[in-house]
Protein backbone atom coordinates (compact mmCIF):
# COMPACT_ATOMS: atom_id res chain seq x y z
CA UNK A 1 0.00 0.00 0.00
CA UNK A 2 2.99 2.36 0.28
CA UNK A 3 3.54 4.76 -2.60
CA UNK A 4 5.56 2.49 -4.81
CA UNK A 5 8.67 3.36 -6.75
CA UNK A 6 9.33 0.64 -9.27
CA UNK A 7 6.09 -0.64 -10.68
CA UNK A 8 6.27 -4.04 -12.25
CA UNK A 9 4.84 -3.98 -15.67
CA UNK A 10 2.85 -7.12 -16.16
CA UNK A 11 1.32 -8.34 -19.40
CA UNK A 12 -1.92 -6.45 -18.95
CA UNK A 13 -0.25 -3.11 -18.82
CA UNK A 14 2.10 -3.81 -21.70
CA UNK A 15 -0.15 -2.11 -24.19
CA UNK A 16 0.27 1.28 -22.61
CA UNK A 17 3.99 1.21 -22.03
CA UNK A 18 4.81 0.03 -25.51
CA UNK A 19 3.06 2.81 -27.40
CA UNK A 20 5.19 5.84 -28.26
CA UNK A 21 6.72 7.57 -25.31
CA UNK A 22 3.60 8.95 -23.76
CA UNK A 23 3.55 9.62 -20.07
CA UNK A 24 1.53 7.25 -17.95
CA UNK A 25 -1.02 9.14 -15.87
CA UNK A 26 -2.79 6.33 -14.08
CA UNK A 27 -1.40 3.05 -12.83
CA UNK A 28 -3.63 0.43 -11.30
CA UNK A 29 -1.91 -2.50 -9.65
CA UNK A 30 -3.59 -5.54 -8.12
CA UNK A 31 -6.65 -3.52 -7.36
CA UNK A 32 -9.54 -5.30 -5.65
CA UNK A 33 -12.85 -3.87 -4.54
CA UNK A 34 -15.66 -5.30 -2.45
CA UNK A 35 -19.20 -4.06 -1.91
CA UNK A 36 -19.81 -5.71 1.43
CA UNK A 37 -19.17 -9.39 0.60
CA UNK A 38 -19.50 -8.93 -3.12
CA UNK A 39 -16.08 -9.07 -4.73
CA UNK A 40 -16.79 -6.60 -7.54
CA UNK A 41 -13.30 -5.98 -8.95
CA UNK A 42 -10.60 -8.62 -9.00
CA UNK A 43 -6.89 -7.97 -9.39
CA UNK A 44 -7.17 -5.14 -11.85
CA UNK A 45 -3.95 -4.11 -13.53
CA UNK A 46 -4.26 -1.27 -16.00
CA UNK A 47 -2.49 1.92 -16.90
CA UNK A 48 -3.52 4.89 -18.93
CA UNK A 49 -1.45 7.28 -21.00
CA UNK A 50 -1.78 11.01 -21.20
CA UNK A 51 -3.65 12.52 -24.15
CA UNK A 52 -5.21 9.28 -25.19
CA UNK A 53 -8.75 8.00 -25.16
CA UNK A 54 -9.18 4.70 -23.38
CA UNK A 55 -12.51 2.96 -23.64
CA UNK A 56 -13.74 0.51 -21.03
CA UNK A 57 -16.31 -1.90 -22.40
CA UNK A 58 -18.14 -4.88 -20.99
CA UNK A 59 -21.60 -6.17 -20.17
CA UNK A 60 -23.75 -4.66 -17.42
CA UNK A 61 -22.54 -5.49 -13.94
CA UNK A 62 -18.98 -6.26 -15.05
CA UNK A 63 -17.56 -3.57 -12.78
CA UNK A 64 -16.58 -0.99 -15.40
CA UNK A 65 -18.50 1.84 -13.73
CA UNK A 66 -17.20 0.79 -10.34
CA UNK A 67 -13.68 0.88 -11.72
CA UNK A 68 -13.93 4.33 -13.28
CA UNK A 69 -15.45 5.65 -10.07
CA UNK A 70 -12.51 4.20 -8.16
CA UNK A 71 -10.19 6.35 -10.24
CA UNK A 72 -11.46 9.50 -8.51
CA UNK A 73 -12.62 7.66 -5.39
CA UNK A 74 -16.26 8.57 -6.00
CA UNK A 75 -16.94 4.91 -5.33
CA UNK A 76 -16.42 5.63 -1.65
CA UNK A 77 -19.83 7.29 -1.54
CA UNK A 78 -21.15 3.75 -1.20
CA UNK A 79 -20.70 3.09 2.53
CA UNK A 80 -19.82 -0.63 2.38
CA UNK A 81 -16.90 -0.32 -0.05
CA UNK A 82 -13.49 -1.85 0.76
CA UNK A 83 -10.45 -1.83 -1.49
CA UNK A 84 -6.98 -3.29 -1.70
CA UNK A 85 -4.07 -2.76 -4.06
CA UNK A 86 -2.74 0.41 -5.57
CA UNK A 87 -4.09 3.04 -7.90
CA UNK A 88 -1.41 5.60 -8.50
CA UNK A 89 -1.98 8.93 -10.13
CA UNK A 90 1.13 10.93 -11.01
CA UNK A 91 3.07 8.35 -8.99
CA UNK A 92 1.06 8.88 -5.82
CA UNK A 93 -1.18 6.20 -4.38
CA UNK A 94 -4.62 7.76 -4.34
CA UNK A 95 -5.99 4.99 -2.13
CA UNK A 96 -3.68 6.10 0.63
CA UNK A 97 -5.75 7.39 3.54
CA UNK A 98 -3.62 10.49 3.79
CA UNK A 99 -4.21 11.36 0.15
CA UNK A 100 -6.42 14.44 -0.20
CA UNK A 101 -9.29 13.34 -2.34
CA UNK A 102 -10.35 16.92 -3.19
CA UNK A 103 -6.97 17.51 -4.82
CA UNK A 104 -7.37 14.39 -6.89
CA UNK A 105 -10.83 15.37 -8.05
CA UNK A 106 -9.59 18.83 -8.95
CA UNK A 107 -7.08 17.26 -11.32
CA UNK A 108 -9.35 14.47 -12.53
CA UNK A 109 -12.72 15.61 -13.79
CA UNK A 110 -15.75 13.43 -14.26
CA UNK A 111 -18.74 13.40 -16.57
CA UNK A 112 -21.67 11.26 -15.47
CA UNK A 113 -24.11 8.97 -17.16
CA UNK A 114 -27.05 11.31 -16.72
CA UNK A 115 -26.37 15.00 -17.22
CA UNK A 116 -26.29 16.51 -13.72
CA UNK A 117 -26.01 20.27 -14.00
CA UNK A 118 -26.66 22.27 -10.86
CA UNK A 119 -30.04 24.00 -10.72
CA UNK A 120 -28.26 27.28 -11.29
CA UNK A 121 -27.72 29.47 -14.33
CA UNK A 122 -25.57 28.24 -17.22
CA UNK A 123 -22.90 30.71 -16.16
CA UNK A 124 -22.94 29.68 -12.51
CA UNK A 125 -22.67 26.02 -13.49
CA UNK A 126 -19.41 26.58 -15.33
CA UNK A 127 -18.13 29.11 -12.80
CA UNK A 128 -18.83 26.81 -9.85
CA UNK A 129 -15.53 24.89 -10.05
CA UNK A 130 -13.26 27.91 -10.43
CA UNK A 131 -15.17 29.66 -7.65
CA UNK A 132 -14.78 26.93 -5.07
CA UNK A 133 -11.10 26.82 -5.91
CA UNK A 134 -10.79 30.50 -5.03
CA UNK A 135 -11.09 32.28 -8.39
CA UNK A 136 -13.32 35.26 -7.68
CA UNK A 137 -12.33 37.90 -10.21
CA UNK A 138 -15.40 38.53 -12.36
CA UNK A 139 -13.39 39.26 -15.50
CA UNK A 140 -11.36 36.09 -15.15
CA UNK A 141 -14.52 34.07 -14.50
CA UNK A 142 -16.16 35.50 -17.60
CA UNK A 143 -13.18 34.45 -19.64
CA UNK A 144 -13.08 30.94 -18.13
CA UNK A 145 -16.80 30.44 -18.73
CA UNK A 146 -16.61 31.53 -22.33
CA UNK A 147 -13.52 29.46 -23.04
CA UNK A 148 -14.97 26.35 -21.42
CA UNK A 149 -18.29 26.68 -23.22
CA UNK A 150 -16.48 27.20 -26.51
CA UNK A 151 -14.34 24.18 -25.73
CA UNK A 152 -17.48 22.10 -25.25
CA UNK A 153 -18.97 23.51 -28.50
CA UNK A 154 -21.84 24.97 -26.56
CA UNK A 155 -21.02 28.67 -26.59
CA UNK A 156 -22.96 29.60 -29.73
CA UNK A 157 -26.07 27.86 -28.45
CA UNK A 158 -26.08 29.39 -24.97
CA UNK A 159 -24.25 32.71 -25.23
CA UNK A 160 -27.55 34.62 -25.09
CA UNK A 161 -28.95 32.64 -22.20
CA UNK A 162 -26.04 32.44 -19.79
CA UNK A 163 -28.27 33.61 -16.95
CA UNK A 164 -31.04 31.13 -17.54
CA UNK A 165 -31.46 27.96 -15.51
CA UNK A 166 -29.41 25.11 -16.93
CA UNK A 167 -32.41 22.82 -16.65
CA UNK A 168 -33.96 24.68 -19.58
CA UNK A 169 -31.31 23.21 -21.90
CA UNK A 170 -31.83 20.02 -23.88
CA UNK A 171 -30.31 16.77 -22.61
CA UNK A 172 -27.42 16.92 -25.06
CA UNK A 173 -26.74 20.55 -24.22
CA UNK A 174 -26.85 19.73 -20.52
CA UNK A 175 -24.26 17.01 -21.00
CA UNK A 176 -21.98 19.36 -22.93
CA UNK A 177 -22.53 21.90 -20.15
CA UNK A 178 -21.33 19.28 -17.67
CA UNK A 179 -18.26 18.74 -19.83
CA UNK A 180 -17.69 22.51 -19.92
CA UNK A 181 -18.11 22.62 -16.14
CA UNK A 182 -15.48 19.93 -15.87
CA UNK A 183 -13.10 21.74 -18.27
CA UNK A 184 -13.45 25.00 -16.38
CA UNK A 185 -10.99 23.85 -13.73
CA UNK A 186 -8.63 22.48 -16.37
CA UNK A 187 -8.16 18.96 -15.09
CA UNK A 188 -5.56 16.64 -16.56
CA UNK A 189 -7.83 13.63 -16.95
CA UNK A 190 -11.54 13.44 -17.74
CA UNK A 191 -13.40 10.34 -16.66
CA UNK A 192 -16.61 9.70 -18.56
CA UNK A 193 -19.11 7.20 -17.26
CA UNK A 194 -21.34 6.30 -20.21
CA UNK A 195 -21.72 9.97 -21.09
CA UNK A 196 -23.99 9.39 -24.06
CA UNK A 197 -26.27 6.66 -22.79
CA UNK A 198 -29.05 9.11 -21.96
CA UNK A 199 -28.72 11.07 -25.19
CA UNK A 200 -30.19 10.92 -28.68
CA UNK A 201 -27.94 9.98 -31.65
CA UNK A 202 -27.31 13.56 -32.72
CA UNK A 203 -26.21 14.67 -29.27
CA UNK A 204 -24.13 11.50 -29.03
CA UNK A 205 -22.34 12.47 -32.23
CA UNK A 206 -21.67 15.93 -30.76
CA UNK A 207 -20.11 14.40 -27.66
CA UNK A 208 -18.05 11.92 -29.66
CA UNK A 209 -16.62 14.70 -31.82
CA UNK A 210 -15.94 16.65 -28.68
CA UNK A 211 -14.00 13.74 -27.20
CA UNK A 212 -11.77 13.71 -30.26
CA UNK A 213 -11.06 17.40 -29.72
CA UNK A 214 -10.52 17.05 -25.98
CA UNK A 215 -7.95 14.35 -26.55
CA UNK A 216 -5.47 17.00 -27.65
CA UNK A 217 -5.44 18.47 -24.16
CA UNK A 218 -6.74 15.82 -21.83
CA UNK A 219 -6.42 12.14 -21.08
CA UNK A 220 -9.82 10.57 -21.38
CA UNK A 221 -11.13 7.37 -19.87
CA UNK A 222 -14.59 6.52 -21.08
CA UNK A 223 -16.92 3.76 -20.02
CA UNK A 224 -19.34 2.81 -22.73
CA UNK A 225 -22.02 0.25 -23.49
CA UNK A 226 -21.76 1.05 -27.12
CA UNK A 227 -19.03 -0.95 -28.83
CA UNK A 228 -19.21 1.05 -32.04
CA UNK A 229 -18.60 4.12 -29.94
CA UNK A 230 -15.56 2.53 -28.35
CA UNK A 231 -14.27 1.55 -31.80
CA UNK A 232 -14.90 5.04 -33.20
CA UNK A 233 -13.35 7.22 -30.54
CA UNK A 234 -10.80 5.31 -28.48
CA UNK A 235 -7.12 4.59 -28.89
CA UNK A 236 -7.12 1.72 -26.42
CA UNK A 237 -9.84 -0.54 -25.17
CA UNK A 238 -10.14 -2.54 -21.98
CA UNK A 239 -12.68 -5.33 -21.87
CA UNK A 240 -14.13 -6.07 -18.43
CA UNK A 241 -15.99 -9.24 -17.57
CA UNK A 242 -17.23 -10.30 -14.14
CA UNK A 243 -14.96 -7.86 -12.37
CA UNK A 244 -11.82 -8.83 -14.26
CA UNK A 245 -9.90 -7.31 -17.12
CA UNK A 246 -10.05 -9.87 -19.89
CA UNK A 247 -8.20 -7.88 -22.45
CA UNK A 248 -6.49 -4.52 -22.74
CA UNK A 249 -4.87 -3.43 -25.97
CA UNK A 250 -5.01 -1.02 -28.86
CA UNK A 251 -8.60 -0.57 -29.93
CA UNK A 252 -7.85 -1.84 -33.46
CA UNK A 253 -6.35 -5.02 -32.07
CA UNK A 254 -9.17 -5.61 -29.60
CA UNK A 255 -11.81 -5.23 -32.27
CA UNK A 256 -10.14 -6.97 -35.19
CA UNK A 257 -7.87 -9.51 -33.63
CA UNK A 258 -8.72 -10.11 -29.98
CA UNK A 259 -6.43 -12.39 -28.03
CA UNK A 260 -9.15 -13.83 -25.82
CA UNK A 261 -12.11 -15.76 -27.20
CA UNK A 262 -14.44 -14.15 -24.63
CA UNK A 263 -13.59 -10.74 -26.04
CA UNK A 264 -14.44 -11.97 -29.51
CA UNK A 265 -17.72 -13.42 -28.30
CA UNK A 266 -18.69 -10.16 -26.67
CA UNK A 267 -17.67 -7.95 -29.56
CA UNK A 268 -19.43 -10.11 -32.12
CA UNK A 269 -22.56 -9.88 -30.01
CA UNK A 270 -22.78 -13.47 -28.82
CA UNK A 271 -23.51 -12.30 -25.29
CA UNK A 272 -23.79 -9.12 -23.23
CA UNK B 1 -53.22 -26.03 -25.35
CA UNK B 2 -55.96 -28.46 -26.40
CA UNK B 3 -56.96 -28.77 -22.80
CA UNK B 4 -57.44 -25.05 -22.50
CA UNK B 5 -59.78 -24.92 -25.46
CA UNK B 6 -61.87 -27.73 -24.06
CA UNK B 7 -62.16 -25.90 -20.82
CA UNK B 8 -63.48 -22.80 -22.57
CA UNK B 9 -66.06 -24.72 -24.54
CA UNK B 10 -67.38 -26.78 -21.69
CA UNK B 11 -67.36 -24.08 -19.04
CA UNK B 12 -70.67 -22.47 -18.19
CA UNK B 13 -68.90 -19.33 -16.99
CA UNK B 14 -69.49 -16.49 -19.38
CA UNK B 15 -67.54 -13.53 -18.15
CA UNK B 16 -68.88 -11.00 -20.63
CA UNK B 17 -72.46 -11.81 -19.70
CA UNK B 18 -71.69 -11.65 -16.00
CA UNK B 19 -70.10 -8.22 -16.30
CA UNK B 20 -73.02 -6.93 -18.37
CA UNK B 21 -75.49 -8.24 -15.80
CA UNK B 22 -73.60 -6.66 -12.95
CA UNK B 23 -73.50 -3.35 -14.76
CA UNK B 24 -77.27 -3.25 -14.95
CA UNK B 25 -77.67 -4.17 -11.32
CA UNK B 26 -75.22 -1.55 -10.18
CA UNK B 27 -77.25 1.49 -11.04
CA UNK B 28 -76.94 2.42 -7.36
CA UNK B 29 -73.20 2.73 -7.64
CA UNK B 30 -73.71 5.08 -10.56
CA UNK B 31 -75.61 7.42 -8.33
CA UNK B 32 -72.92 7.22 -5.65
CA UNK B 33 -70.34 7.97 -8.31
CA UNK B 34 -72.21 11.16 -9.19
CA UNK B 35 -72.91 12.17 -5.60
CA UNK B 36 -69.44 11.73 -4.24
CA UNK B 37 -67.86 14.78 -5.94
CA UNK B 38 -70.71 16.99 -4.69
CA UNK B 39 -70.36 15.59 -1.21
CA UNK B 40 -66.60 16.12 -1.24
CA UNK B 41 -67.09 19.66 -2.49
CA UNK B 42 -69.48 20.41 0.36
CA UNK B 43 -67.04 19.06 2.89
CA UNK B 44 -64.28 21.19 1.40
CA UNK B 45 -66.62 24.16 1.55
CA UNK B 46 -66.98 23.72 5.32
CA UNK B 47 -63.41 24.74 5.99
CA UNK B 48 -63.55 27.58 3.50
CA UNK B 49 -66.82 28.86 4.91
CA UNK B 50 -65.41 28.68 8.43
CA UNK B 51 -62.49 30.84 7.34
CA UNK B 52 -64.83 33.31 5.71
CA UNK B 53 -66.98 33.29 8.84
CA UNK B 54 -63.97 34.03 11.04
CA UNK B 55 -62.83 36.87 8.84
CA UNK B 56 -66.37 38.26 8.75
CA UNK B 57 -66.70 38.23 12.54
CA UNK B 58 -63.27 39.74 13.02
CA UNK B 59 -63.94 42.47 10.48
CA UNK B 60 -67.40 43.45 11.63
CA UNK B 61 -66.37 43.69 15.27
CA UNK B 62 -63.14 45.44 14.38
CA UNK B 63 -65.08 48.02 12.38
CA UNK B 64 -67.14 48.74 15.50
CA UNK B 65 -63.86 49.25 17.38
CA UNK B 66 -62.58 51.68 14.79
CA UNK B 67 -65.78 53.73 15.19
CA UNK B 68 -64.70 54.37 18.73
CA UNK B 69 -60.94 54.56 18.35
CA UNK B 70 -59.62 56.19 15.16
CA UNK B 71 -57.70 53.70 13.06
CA UNK B 72 -54.62 55.94 12.75
CA UNK B 73 -54.47 56.30 16.50
CA UNK B 74 -54.70 52.54 16.93
CA UNK B 75 -51.80 51.92 14.58
CA UNK B 76 -49.57 54.85 15.55
CA UNK B 77 -50.01 55.34 19.25
CA UNK B 78 -47.51 53.78 21.62
CA UNK B 79 -49.90 54.19 24.53
CA UNK B 80 -51.80 51.08 25.51
CA UNK B 81 -53.85 51.25 28.69
CA UNK B 82 -57.17 49.46 28.33
CA UNK B 83 -57.89 49.32 32.07
CA UNK B 84 -57.18 52.92 32.98
CA UNK B 85 -59.83 55.52 33.75
CA UNK B 86 -58.99 57.12 30.41
CA UNK B 87 -58.31 54.02 28.24
CA UNK B 88 -55.73 54.22 25.48
CA UNK B 89 -55.62 51.78 22.59
CA UNK B 90 -52.37 51.90 20.68
CA UNK B 91 -51.31 48.56 19.24
CA UNK B 92 -47.65 49.40 18.70
CA UNK B 93 -46.47 47.98 22.08
CA UNK B 94 -48.11 44.68 21.16
CA UNK B 95 -46.71 44.63 17.63
CA UNK B 96 -43.33 45.49 19.09
CA UNK B 97 -43.58 42.63 21.62
CA UNK B 98 -44.65 40.19 18.93
CA UNK B 99 -41.85 41.14 16.56
CA UNK B 100 -39.21 41.09 19.29
CA UNK B 101 -40.22 37.70 20.67
CA UNK B 102 -40.35 36.26 17.13
CA UNK B 103 -36.96 37.74 16.27
CA UNK B 104 -35.39 36.26 19.40
CA UNK B 105 -37.00 32.92 18.58
CA UNK B 106 -35.74 32.97 15.00
CA UNK B 107 -32.27 34.03 16.11
CA UNK B 108 -32.21 30.77 18.07
CA UNK B 109 -34.13 28.45 15.78
CA UNK B 110 -32.88 29.67 12.38
CA UNK B 111 -29.19 28.83 12.74
CA UNK B 112 -29.67 25.81 15.03
CA UNK B 113 -32.45 24.35 12.92
CA UNK B 114 -30.57 24.85 9.67
CA UNK B 115 -27.33 23.43 11.03
CA UNK B 116 -29.20 20.46 12.41
CA UNK B 117 -30.74 19.91 9.00
CA UNK B 118 -27.34 20.11 7.29
CA UNK B 119 -25.90 17.63 9.76
CA UNK B 120 -28.77 15.19 9.38
CA UNK B 121 -28.96 15.32 5.61
CA UNK B 122 -25.28 15.65 4.67
CA UNK B 123 -23.18 14.18 7.45
CA UNK B 124 -25.15 11.83 9.66
CA UNK B 125 -25.16 8.15 8.79
CA UNK B 126 -28.48 6.59 7.94
CA UNK B 127 -28.62 4.98 11.37
CA UNK B 128 -27.95 8.19 13.27
CA UNK B 129 -30.52 10.02 11.19
CA UNK B 130 -33.18 7.44 11.77
CA UNK B 131 -32.64 7.75 15.53
CA UNK B 132 -32.28 11.51 15.81
CA UNK B 133 -35.11 12.66 13.60
CA UNK B 134 -37.97 11.08 15.55
CA UNK B 135 -36.39 12.32 18.79
CA UNK B 136 -36.35 15.81 17.36
CA UNK B 137 -39.96 15.50 16.40
CA UNK B 138 -40.86 14.60 19.98
CA UNK B 139 -39.72 18.11 20.86
CA UNK B 140 -42.44 19.41 18.56
CA UNK B 141 -45.09 17.42 20.40
CA UNK B 142 -44.57 19.00 23.81
CA UNK B 143 -47.60 21.14 24.77
CA UNK B 144 -46.82 24.84 24.74
CA UNK B 145 -48.05 25.30 28.29
CA UNK B 146 -45.17 23.07 29.38
CA UNK B 147 -42.76 25.26 27.43
CA UNK B 148 -44.28 28.29 29.13
CA UNK B 149 -43.70 26.81 32.54
CA UNK B 150 -40.21 25.79 31.54
CA UNK B 151 -39.45 29.35 30.45
CA UNK B 152 -40.83 30.88 33.64
CA UNK B 153 -39.49 28.49 36.25
CA UNK B 154 -36.28 27.27 34.65
CA UNK B 155 -34.93 29.51 31.91
CA UNK B 156 -35.66 32.86 33.55
CA UNK B 157 -33.86 32.02 36.86
CA UNK B 158 -30.81 30.83 34.90
CA UNK B 159 -30.85 33.96 32.76
CA UNK B 160 -31.11 36.05 35.93
CA UNK B 161 -27.77 34.60 37.04
CA UNK B 162 -26.21 35.79 33.79
CA UNK B 163 -28.06 39.08 33.41
CA UNK B 164 -28.53 40.51 36.92
CA UNK B 165 -31.02 43.21 35.90
CA UNK B 166 -33.44 40.76 34.30
CA UNK B 167 -37.01 41.12 35.51
CA UNK B 168 -38.94 38.08 36.60
CA UNK B 169 -41.19 38.44 33.61
CA UNK B 170 -39.28 39.38 30.46
CA UNK B 171 -39.46 38.83 26.74
CA UNK B 172 -36.00 37.27 26.41
CA UNK B 173 -36.77 34.00 28.15
CA UNK B 174 -40.02 33.17 26.31
CA UNK B 175 -38.36 34.28 23.05
CA UNK B 176 -35.56 31.78 23.58
CA UNK B 177 -37.99 29.03 24.53
CA UNK B 178 -40.21 29.67 21.51
CA UNK B 179 -37.00 29.34 19.52
CA UNK B 180 -36.35 25.92 21.04
CA UNK B 181 -39.93 24.96 20.32
CA UNK B 182 -39.68 25.74 16.61
CA UNK B 183 -36.22 24.20 16.05
CA UNK B 184 -37.73 20.81 15.12
CA UNK B 185 -40.03 22.45 12.61
CA UNK B 186 -37.15 24.14 10.79
CA UNK B 187 -34.79 21.20 11.17
CA UNK B 188 -37.23 18.58 10.03
CA UNK B 189 -38.73 20.45 7.08
CA UNK B 190 -35.36 21.79 5.91
CA UNK B 191 -33.90 18.33 6.19
CA UNK B 192 -36.70 16.96 4.04
CA UNK B 193 -35.97 19.63 1.44
CA UNK B 194 -32.24 18.88 1.48
CA UNK B 195 -32.62 15.12 1.38
CA UNK B 196 -34.79 15.43 -1.70
CA UNK B 197 -31.99 17.17 -3.60
CA UNK B 198 -30.84 14.47 -6.05
CA UNK B 199 -27.57 12.77 -5.23
CA UNK B 200 -26.37 13.32 -8.77
CA UNK B 201 -25.92 17.00 -7.90
CA UNK B 202 -23.77 16.18 -4.90
CA UNK B 203 -21.70 13.85 -7.08
CA UNK B 204 -21.32 16.56 -9.69
CA UNK B 205 -19.97 18.95 -7.10
CA UNK B 206 -17.74 16.39 -5.38
CA UNK B 207 -16.26 15.41 -8.74
CA UNK B 208 -15.11 19.00 -9.18
CA UNK B 209 -13.07 18.74 -6.02
CA UNK B 210 -15.59 20.30 -3.63
CA UNK B 211 -15.38 19.46 0.02
CA UNK B 212 -18.45 18.14 1.79
CA UNK B 213 -19.06 21.53 3.36
CA UNK B 214 -18.88 23.27 -0.02
CA UNK B 215 -21.36 20.78 -1.42
CA UNK B 216 -23.73 21.47 1.47
CA UNK B 217 -23.41 25.25 1.37
CA UNK B 218 -23.13 25.92 -2.35
CA UNK B 219 -25.17 23.16 -3.93
CA UNK B 220 -27.57 21.50 -1.51
CA UNK B 221 -28.79 24.55 0.42
CA UNK B 222 -29.34 26.66 -2.72
CA UNK B 223 -31.16 23.77 -4.41
CA UNK B 224 -33.33 23.23 -1.34
CA UNK B 225 -33.78 26.95 -0.77
CA UNK B 226 -37.48 27.22 -1.39
CA UNK B 227 -38.17 24.35 1.00
CA UNK B 228 -35.93 25.91 3.62
CA UNK B 229 -37.69 29.27 3.28
CA UNK B 230 -41.08 27.64 3.70
CA UNK B 231 -39.87 25.95 6.86
CA UNK B 232 -38.69 29.33 8.16
CA UNK B 233 -42.01 30.95 7.37
CA UNK B 234 -44.01 28.23 9.02
CA UNK B 235 -41.77 28.61 12.04
CA UNK B 236 -42.12 32.41 12.11
CA UNK B 237 -45.89 32.12 11.80
CA UNK B 238 -45.82 29.69 14.67
CA UNK B 239 -43.67 32.08 16.71
CA UNK B 240 -45.96 35.02 15.97
CA UNK B 241 -49.01 33.02 16.92
CA UNK B 242 -47.46 31.48 20.02
CA UNK B 243 -49.53 32.41 23.04
CA UNK B 244 -49.02 30.35 26.16
CA UNK B 245 -45.27 30.76 26.51
CA UNK B 246 -45.33 34.55 26.32
CA UNK B 247 -48.51 34.83 28.38
CA UNK B 248 -46.85 32.94 31.21
CA UNK B 249 -43.26 34.09 31.05
CA UNK B 250 -43.41 37.61 29.70
CA UNK B 251 -46.03 39.20 31.93
CA UNK B 252 -48.39 41.88 30.75
CA UNK B 253 -46.49 45.12 30.61
CA UNK B 254 -47.93 47.34 27.93
CA UNK B 255 -44.96 49.71 27.78
CA UNK B 256 -43.41 50.44 24.48
CA UNK B 257 -39.78 49.43 24.92
CA UNK B 258 -36.96 47.73 23.08
CA UNK B 259 -35.33 46.43 26.24
CA UNK B 260 -35.53 42.64 25.97
CA UNK B 261 -34.85 42.19 29.67
CA UNK B 262 -38.20 43.84 30.42
CA UNK B 263 -41.69 42.44 30.31
CA UNK B 264 -43.52 42.92 27.04
CA UNK B 265 -46.88 41.80 25.81
CA UNK B 266 -47.50 40.23 22.43
CA UNK B 267 -50.73 40.47 20.49
CA UNK B 268 -51.67 36.93 21.42
CA UNK B 269 -50.92 37.43 25.10
CA UNK B 270 -53.05 40.60 25.07
CA UNK B 271 -55.97 38.63 23.67
CA UNK B 272 -55.52 36.02 26.42
CA UNK B 273 -55.37 38.65 29.13
CA UNK B 274 -58.40 40.61 27.99
CA UNK B 275 -60.59 37.70 27.08
CA UNK B 276 -59.87 35.80 30.29
CA UNK B 277 -60.78 38.81 32.45
CA UNK B 278 -64.31 39.93 33.16
CA UNK B 279 -65.15 42.08 30.24
CA UNK B 280 -68.62 42.89 29.15
CA UNK B 281 -69.55 42.70 25.51
CA UNK B 282 -69.97 46.03 23.84
CA UNK B 283 -67.15 47.81 25.66
CA UNK B 284 -64.29 49.30 23.70
CA UNK B 285 -61.98 46.86 25.43
CA UNK B 286 -64.07 44.00 24.12
CA UNK B 287 -63.95 45.30 20.58
CA UNK B 288 -60.21 45.89 20.83
CA UNK B 289 -59.78 42.10 20.92
CA UNK B 290 -61.04 41.93 17.38
CA UNK B 291 -58.91 44.77 16.17
CA UNK B 292 -55.81 43.06 17.60
CA UNK B 293 -56.89 39.71 16.20
CA UNK B 294 -57.34 41.04 12.70
CA UNK B 295 -53.95 42.73 12.89
CA UNK B 296 -52.44 39.40 13.90
CA UNK B 297 -54.22 37.74 11.01
CA UNK B 298 -52.93 40.30 8.51
CA UNK B 299 -49.47 39.87 10.00
CA UNK B 300 -49.29 36.15 9.31
CA UNK B 301 -50.91 36.65 5.91
CA UNK B 302 -48.18 39.12 4.94
CA UNK B 303 -45.56 36.67 6.20
CA UNK B 304 -46.94 33.96 3.97
CA UNK B 305 -47.14 36.17 0.89
CA UNK B 306 -43.64 37.45 1.51
CA UNK B 307 -42.33 33.92 1.82
CA UNK B 308 -44.02 32.85 -1.35
CA UNK B 309 -42.42 35.78 -3.15
CA UNK B 310 -38.96 35.07 -1.71
CA UNK B 311 -39.06 31.38 -2.43
CA UNK B 312 -40.22 31.96 -5.99
CA UNK B 313 -37.54 34.56 -6.58
CA UNK B 314 -34.66 32.45 -5.33
CA UNK B 315 -35.91 29.08 -6.35
CA UNK B 316 -33.47 26.82 -8.15
CA UNK B 317 -35.62 24.55 -10.20
CA UNK B 318 -34.49 21.07 -11.03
Amino acid sequence: MSPEKGINIDPQTKASSSSNNKKVVYHTKDFNLWYGDNHALKDINLSFNEKEVTAIIGPSGCGKSTYIKSLNRMVELVPSVRTSGVISYSDKNILDKTFKVEDLRTRVGMVFQKPNPFPKSVFENVAYGPKIHGIRNKKVLNEIVERSLRGAYLWDEVKDRLNENAYGLSGGQQQRLCIARCMAIEPEVILMDEPTSALDPKSTLHIEELVQELKKEYSIIIVTHNMQQAARISDKTAFFLNGEVVEFDKTDTVFTNPADSRTEDYISGRFG
Amino acid sequence: MANNNDLNKNSKVNVREMIANNKEKNSLSNITEKLVPTLLFLITAVSILTTIGIIYTLLSEAIEFFRRVPIWEFFTSVELDPFGPDPEFGILPLINGTIISSLIAMAVAGPIGLMTAVYLSEYASEKVRRTLKPLLEVLAGIPTIVYGFFAFTFVTPILQLIIPGLSLTNILSPGLVIGVMIIPMIASLSEDAMTSVPNSMREGALALGSTKLEVALKVVIPAAFSGIISSFVLAISRAIGETMIVAIASGSSKDFTFDITESMQTMTAYIVEISSGDISTGTTMYYSLYAVAITLFVFTLIMNLLARYISRKFREEY
